[in-house]
């Protein structure tokens, strides 16, 4: 019975949620918040069991849906990478369904939130456990088209307009995407990861489609220069769908990068594909940083950072190509990087949105004295900068720890200063926002009808818990470290 | 878990827990506040003082109390051993007066339930610093504090409060990155490196990369620099001024600024050990060192502002512990490890003095001091002690110091010392004597001719009592230098094992 049960597991991730999600629309704006609630509460033991099952199985485990095996039938596969961004999803997405509840009091307008909030968890997870690289579209494509849905969510004008360019570029990624899935497909007949990675050759055609898939999917994770759409999508969202955006979505194109480069092949399979990636990542910290230094809101100015942020996963390529795997190494970095970055980001936006309804504005030279009006939220935007600037005891410390020590190590020091020149100038960029949250309040007019506005205390709470899980992540996430590499051959192989 | 574990864990934990419970309580409720903060206080005091005893317990043998987690081959562990016990005692019982201090200093002020919180993290963190075991551990406690420390220095949130705060992090967090960058080299060039008396490289890496471990040396010093504040990283501390009373009192003379000399010492005594002058690497310090005692002094004799002063006077002092450590004969490293208990009872006498006058009579100025022993005699005998001990006067415990450094250097064949420390003391005894001289000797203003007013203190009795607990410390660690439990003798068993 246990058994039985357990098998299913994997496939309640993507149930559960997918379940919940007509519920909600069907319930209305008033009871679609429970039952969100409830469905997103529900994912976390599912996420642990799962974690459980792939780290006790050692192996990847593979579910066939109906019971048709590959190529035919649909194929679920769990994994400790898997497991981990499901286990991230769940964390995550709970934090942010909490927070919803505040953010969206009972509004006509955000009627359909509950229901496409659902169903993008719910896309999510189907993504991670995808076996093959045409279900990985799939996921990839329902991702996409529930974001981007979340974006125009308050139909104003600026929203609709970042929707629409966020659309136009999720479109194109997707043409180059599917463009290189046809191309794998007509090289080796095959579609299945495990497969591919088996007859995968050095093949022009199999490089080529290599190459288009990374250019589809470069765009849609936002990598620098293809980081446009990502900053106005991001801040013009309504804050919750922001903090997903950033901590989770970008994240599923890049899962799909990282398992077409290191599972199925590596890094070295189109010459100078990992150092093209690497040096466009390094920019984008450059880049991202330079520019929320720049902003004039908030939200755009940690919008801008998660443009910075991502540069970070994509030194993972470079790293891995030269420094190989084993025990402290790059590919463990960039993970564990997405995995913190995750946490801190979404605590990065739920604070913001916190400000934004605790101001009526996001101006930051207008945020003075903000560590006296929203303590809470403060806190919670100063913690979860540490986890950007990376330093200890955060999730970020331990990511750039890791980066520099693999880059040290194969002598390719350059990367260790743009990890360690990115730090700084993400200590300038949160600094502009801590900076006047000390100073004393502006002797505004507005003060005192802002100060009329008191914040819900879960809205606060659920961004202090993330940037605070974010932090205690570089001291206690060895179990993470762990999971992560469950099933993949490559770890622990010393070169 | 044994006792000592015990101890050793909770003296780290307790600071957070406290600062924990402050947060939660909010600004409003202020006795509940003040009471869990000096509850936590006073156990942290316990505990480190139960950890050192542990220390002592263990000498011989070497058996220390320890416990740690493990992150991939990254080792986070703490261990209350001899050398650290110093720093975690003289945080942790300070920290429980300078609480008194501040309930008094901070009682008309704003914002103070993330004043105290702060406060209590940084005290945390230096802990932290003192009891860690390797040099990861204790990179992460050092950053924790850089970042702690800054809510403090800017609390007034004023524009100059700002400005100095800006500062601060203008040259900590560039330090930070190049520790980072060194700690992270030297891993993985030696792999995990433990706090070892005698130097924790392996053998024979001097010889194999010592272009490396020069510029590790190099990136490790100059992270460390900004909070010992050695000439050229001395400028964020006269800036810092600007934080309140206790801040300047407990973090600028003690925690923060202390953290980075003990860094200094764990590198060149436990990391490099002989090493560090195979490769050449100590004469530079030294000499850098000294220059940093003159240069300090010489602009502490400028300065009007009281404040101003103790900070380039502390710019100094700080150098008097690098100096000895990096002279490596057993009595100079002795006088190095001695001087980081007494500077720090006698320095944050005079901070704690400082913060008294400023808000009982307004005086921020040495000009205005005029006749202030007979207002305040109590205040200003305890500073005057504190004076006389950072100069140098037989029996205060600066005496011992200078005293044990020069015997050192003698020992170490770097005589010049001698001289560094002759026109030391001549330019400590001309920055602080015009102020002794001013109160005690110089005409009162009218309305402090009387003294203080009939049937009152001198001052708010929270502060007053605290400042002169710690002169009298002070004198005490100098009369009975060569009593059992003296941080000089304490050093000299310290230093015994270092010098091996």
């Amino acid at each position: 019975m246990t058994d039985a049960l357990l098998v299913h597991m994997p496939a309640l991730a993507v149930v559960v949620p997918l379940v919940a999600a007509p519920i909600a629309f069907l319930a209305g704006a008033r009871w679609g918040r429970p039952v969100a609630l409830f469905a997103t509460a529900l994912s976390i033991p599912v996420a642990f069991v799962i974690a459980w099952m792939a780290s006790t199985a050692g192996e990847k485990l593979r579910y066939q849906i109906g019971g048709w095996d590959a190529p035919l039938g649909i194929g679920l596969v769990v994994d400790g990478l898997s497991a981990t961004m499901l286990l991230v999803t769940a964390v995550v997405g709970f934090a942010i369904t909490v927070y919803s509840l505040g953010y969206f009091a009972e509004q006509e307008k955000y009627r359909f939130f509950w229901a496409l909030w659902l169903f993008l968890l719910a896309s999510l997870a189907a993504l991670f456990l995808s076996a093959d690289v045409f279900n990985l579209y799939v996921g990839l494509e329902l991702v996409s088209v529930a974001a981007v849905a979340l974006v125009g969510l308050s139909g104003k004008r600026d929203a609709l307009i970042a929707a629409m360019r966020y659309m136009l570029a999720a479109i194109l990624g997707s043409i180059f995407y599917l463009f290189g899935v046809a191309l794998l497909y007509g090289a080796f007949g095959v579609l299945d990861l495990a497969h591919l990675a088996a007859v995968l050759g050095p093949d022009v055609t199999g490089q080529a489609a290599f190459a288009l898939i990374t250019i589809g999917l470069v765009l849609k994770t936002a990598l620098f220069p293809a980081h446009f759409w990502l900053p106005p999508a991001h801040s013009n969202a309504p804050s919750p769908v922001s903090a997903v955006l950033s901590a989770l979505v970008v994240k599923g194109s890049f899962y799909i990068l990282l398992r077409l480069w290191t599972d199925v092949g590596d890094p070295s399979y189109v010459p100078g594909m990992g150092t093209l990636l690497g040096v466009l990542g390094a920019t984008a910290i450059v880049w991202g940083s330079i520019q929320a230094l720049r902003q004039e809101r908030l939200k755009m100015l940690v919008a801008y950072s998660t443009v910075a942020q991502i540069g970070y996963l994509f030194l993972l390529f470079p790293l891995v190509e030269i420094a190989g795997r084993h025990v402290a190494d790059a590919w463990s970095a960039g993970v564990f990087h997405a995995v913190s970055h995750a946490l801190a980001k979404s605590a990065m936006f739920l604070a913001a949105g916190a400000v934004l309804s605790r101001f009526g504005h996001d101006r930051i030279e207008g945020l003075g004295g903000l560590s006296r009006r929203a303590p809470v939220t403060m806190m919670a935007f100063g913690l979860s900068g540490i986890t950007m600037m990376g330093l200890p005891p955060s999730g970020g410390f331990v990511a750039k720890w890791l980066y520099i020590t693999a880059s040290i190590e194969s002598g390719a020091w350059w990367w260790a200063v743009v990890v360690l020149a990115g730090g700084l100038l993400a200590a300038g960029y949160v600094a502009r926002v801590v900076v006047p949250g000390f100073a004393k309040a502006s002797a505004d007019a507005s003060d005192a009808d802002v100060d009329a506005g008191r914040l819900p205390k879960h809205m606060e709470l659920a961004a202090l818990s993330l940037a605070l899980a974010a932090l205690v992540l570089g001291v206690l996430g060895q179990p993470v470290l762990d999971l992560m590499v469950v099933g993949d051959p490559a770890s622990g192989v010393i070169p | 878990m044994n006792w000592p574990v015990i101890a050793l864990l909770a003296a780290v934990a307790l600071p957070f827990v406290t600062a924990t419970v402050i947060f939660a309580l909010g600004e409003t409720r202020s006795t509940a506040r003040s009471a869990a903060n000096l509850l936590g206080a006073a156990g942290t005091a316990v505990a480190v003082l139960a950890a050192a005893a542990s220390a002592w317990q263990g000498r011989e043998e070497r058996a220390f109390a320890s416990a740690g987690i493990e992150l991939l081959d990254i080792g986070f562990g703490l261990e209350a051993d001899m050398l650290g016990s110093v720093f975690a005692v003289v945080a942790g019982v300070l920290w429980l007066v300078t609480t008194v201090y501040a309930i008094g200093y901070m009682s008309r002020s704003a914002d103070r339930a993330r004043f105290f919180g702060f406060f209590s993290i940084c005290v945390g963190s230096a802990i932290g610093i003192a009891l860690a075991e390797n040099l990861i551990t204790f990179f992460v406690f050092y950053e924790m504090l850089t970042l702690a420390t800054y809510p403090l220095v800017v609390h007034s949130g004023t524009p100059a409060a700002l400005k100095g705060g800006r500062t601060y992090l203008t040259y900590a967090l560039p330090a930070g990155a190049a520790l980072a960058l060194g700690v992270v080299w030297l891993h993985v060039l030696a792999g995990p490196v433990s706090f070892t008396p005698g130097g924790a490289l392996p053998f024979g890496l001097a010889f194999v990369h010592p272009a490396q471990l020069t510029v590790i040396f190099a990136l490790l010093m100059g992270g460390l620099g900004v909070k010992a504040a050695l000439f050229p990283l001395h400028g964020w501390l006269p800036a810092a001024m600007v934080a309140p009373a206790p801040v300047s009192s407990l973090l600028h003379a003690v925690a923060v600024v202390k953290a980075g000399v003990f860094g200094i010492a764990r590198v060149v005594l436990e990391v490099y050990g002989p090493d560090a002058a195979l490769l050449g690497l100590t004469l530079p310090l030294a000499a850098l060192a000294a220059f940093t005692i003159i240069f300090g002094s010489v602009r502490a004799l400028v300065q009007d502002d009281l404040k101003k002063r103790l900070a380039f006077s502390t710019v100094a002092q700080l150098s008097y512990i690098v100096l000895g450590v990096v002279l490596a004969s057993p009595l100079a490293i002795a006088a190095g490890i001695a001087h980081l208990a007494h500077h720090a009872a006698l320095k944050i006498t005079m901070f704690f003095t400082a913060g008294v006058v400023a808000e009982e009579v307004g005086a921020y100025r040495v000009s205005e001091f005029d006749g202030l022993g007979r207002r305040m005699p109590l205040t200003m005998g305890a500073f005057s002690i504190a004076a006389l001990g950072i100069v140098g006067t037989p029996p205060a415990a600066g005496f011992t110091t200078k005293w044990l450094l020069g015997a050192g250097a003698l020992d170490s064949g770097t005589g010049w010392v001698l001289a560094v420390l002759a026109v030391s003391s001549l330019l400590n005894a001309a920055y602080f004597f015009p102020i002794i001289h001013r109160a005690w000797f110089r005409t009162p203003r009218a309305e402090w001719a009387s003294g203080p007013a009939p049937g009152r203190a001198e001052a708010d009795l929270r502060m007053v009592v605290p400042l002169v607990v710690t002169a009298l410390a002070g004198l005490a660690m100098g009369l009975l230098a060569a009593a059992a439990l003296s941080p000089a003798r304490w050093a000299m068993l310290v230093a015994a094992m270092e010098a091996l």
